[in-house]
């Protein structure tokens, strides 16, 4: 999502994904009360899906200048869509109910209730497949098109799949905010934009991230847990006041491992750029 | 390329007012004219990165909207004022992306091969693993004209490639677009603000003016006095240097 919206900022929980998907299970709950956890499933990929696409349809036509608008408008987007919910959930006492996916932890997480997570394996390889496609979206519109490249059908069909990975996990787990906006950039400040290279990565950081936020959950009120949700949260928010400031004092500049010789060269490199800013 | 009466309509107001003009093949053009003449949008047209509202864009016996967008990326490509790249790719992956018209997402050893001489050509070999948003604003311009050269096409389009360079990376780059028509034989067509770089470094030149051509010509034809003075309503003078015609305007 933060490439094909080229902006860092955007992520299923600032790109109104994660809500427009728990507004699908509320509806479910509504209209199927008997619902399973496939008919779930299936209204929360359709307003996952079409919550993601509003909000892009909706900043491509606006075309902020400031990046920082774009999540913005994305968080405020997912708060509307996040209290019609809340509404209806109140006026039909769904409240209770509906917490179980507000909240995402791992405690109900049973046989029969996690299968739909097998779904996310073949988005997954679509994903890696297109990566490249994607990558060049997110250079802009102009830009692909010189390469050949249809813009608005590679656009869709990403946040497609990734709204659909989004709300298979939001209909097992609940909400798991940050994650997607913290472990991509971490990644690529140390491996770059390139998705085929780092698709990986991403994948393994972003699981041991949450196997590391569950293990704390599960010890900080032993034998009691957590809501991994909470502590995602907490850590994820640190972390993020941490990538921010990062990047005020160091600009975009990538961290390099190991070679303390080249730390001077691109110091060096960074303030002739500064330069040529000013 | 052959551009027919072509027109472009914003909100009822003609920016592009009934454009007639051929390229010849294997020249540098450039096109020039005041802010607001409609040269950017010519050029957005002839690409196929504007849709026209009338007129026809005939390239090599098909109109451009008729080419399946694939194929016509194989024969021509065209660099917006892309400088802002927020993307973290080193050079070497940006410029594998001009051979994905070809390609695909499979990158062939032969592709290999010509991105590795693309990078050789705008010397870029020892840059080739960074990332292009550590670069100058020179080297970057030069990683993704390099990028142009891996996609390999008849025609390439840059609009004002010379934007936000100082004087040593802007005449480099009017070398390098003089490079890529004499060894390379390409047809480059620019978008230029500097009208002594499009007389020093181009072939053709054409000054659009109110949307409409003021004059296409040779270097020589277009640039006199009466000519520009009348496009950009100022004073000029002409010196002639190297056998060029220079302008001084005031």
């Amino acid at each position: 999502m933060q490439q094909l919206c080229s902006n860092k900022f955007v992520s299923p929980t600032t790109g109104a994904t994660i809500s427009s998907a728990q507004f699908g299970i509320l509806l479910a709950l509504l209209f199927l009360p008997q619902s399973t956890l496939w008919s779930r499933a299936l209204f929360a990929f359709a307003t996952a899906v079409l919550g993601t696409w509003i909000f892009v349809w909706f900043i491509q036509r606006i075309r902020f200048k400031d990046v920082v608008m774009v999540p913005l408008v994305g968080i405020m987007f997912g708060n509307v869509i996040g209290g019609i919910t809340n509404y209806l959930a109140y006026q039909y006492e769904m409240t209770q109910a509906l917490s179980t996916w507000l909240v995402g932890h791992f405690s109900l997480v049973l046989r029969g209730r996690y299968e739909i997570v097998y779904l996310v394996v073949p988005l997954v390889a679509l994903a890696f497949l297109f990566a490249n496609h994607f990558n060049i979206v997110g250079l802009g519109k102009d830009f692909s098109r010189n390469l050949g490249l249809p813009y608005n059908t590679v656009l869709f069909m990403g946040l497609t799949i990734a709204a659909m990975i989004t709300a298979s996990i939001v209909v097992v787990v609940g909400s798991i905010s940050y994650i997607g906006l913290i472990v991509p950039n971490v990644v690529a400040m140390f491996k770059g934009d390139k998705i085929r290279g780092t698709l990986v990565d991403t994948a393994l950081f972003g699981a041991l991230f949450v196997l590391v936020c569950d293990m704390i959950g599960r010890v900080v009120i032993a034998p009691y847990e957590l809501p991994i949700e909470l502590i995602v949260g907490i850590l994820g928010s640190l972390i993020f006041i941490g990538l921010l400031i990062y990047r005020l004092n160091h600009g975009r500049k990538a961290v390099r491992l190991g070679s303390a010789g080249s730390s001077g060269c691109s110091a060096s490199l960074s303030a002739l750029e500064g330069r040529d800013r000013s | 390329m052959q551009v027919t009466e072509l027109t472009k309509r914003y909100d009822g107001k003609t920016v592009v007012d009934c454009v007639s003009f051929s390229i010849p093949k294997g020249k540098v053009i450039s096109l020039i004219g005041p802010n607001g003449a409609g040269k950017s949008t010519v050029m957005g047209m002839i690409s196929r990165l504007i849709a026209h509202d009338s007129g026809l864009v005939d390239f090599e016996g098909k109109d451009i909207g008729k080419w399946k967008s694939r194929e016509l990326s194989k024969r021509l490509a065209i660099l917006t004022q892309t400088n802002n790249i927020q993307m973290k790719l080193t050079v070497r992956e940006l410029v594998t992306f001009g051979r994905f018209p070809y390609s695909g997402s499979r990158v062939t050893p032969e592709d290999q091969k010509i991105i590795d001489r693309a990078i050789a050509y705008m010397e870029l070999e020892e840059f080739q693993d960074q990332f292009i948003d550590e670069l100058s604003g020179g080297q970057r311009q030069r990683a993704l004209i390099a990028m142009v050269i891996a996609q390999d096409t008849e025609y390439v389009l840059l609009d004002e490639p010379t934007n936000n360079l100082d004087i040593y990376h802007a005449t480099n780059m009017m070398k390098i677009v003089r490079r890529l028509c004499d060894e390379l034989g390409k047809t480059v067509i620019l978008v230029l603000h500097e009208i002594n770089y499009a007389a020093f470094y181009s072939d053709y030149i054409c000054a659009f003016k109110d949307g409409k051509i003021a004059k296409f010509g040779t270097v020589k034809e277009v640039m006199t006095k009466e000519n520009l003075s009348q496009i950009y309503q100022v004073d000029f003078e002409l010196l002639d240097i190297q056998g060029k015609p220079l302008s001084i305007y005031y």
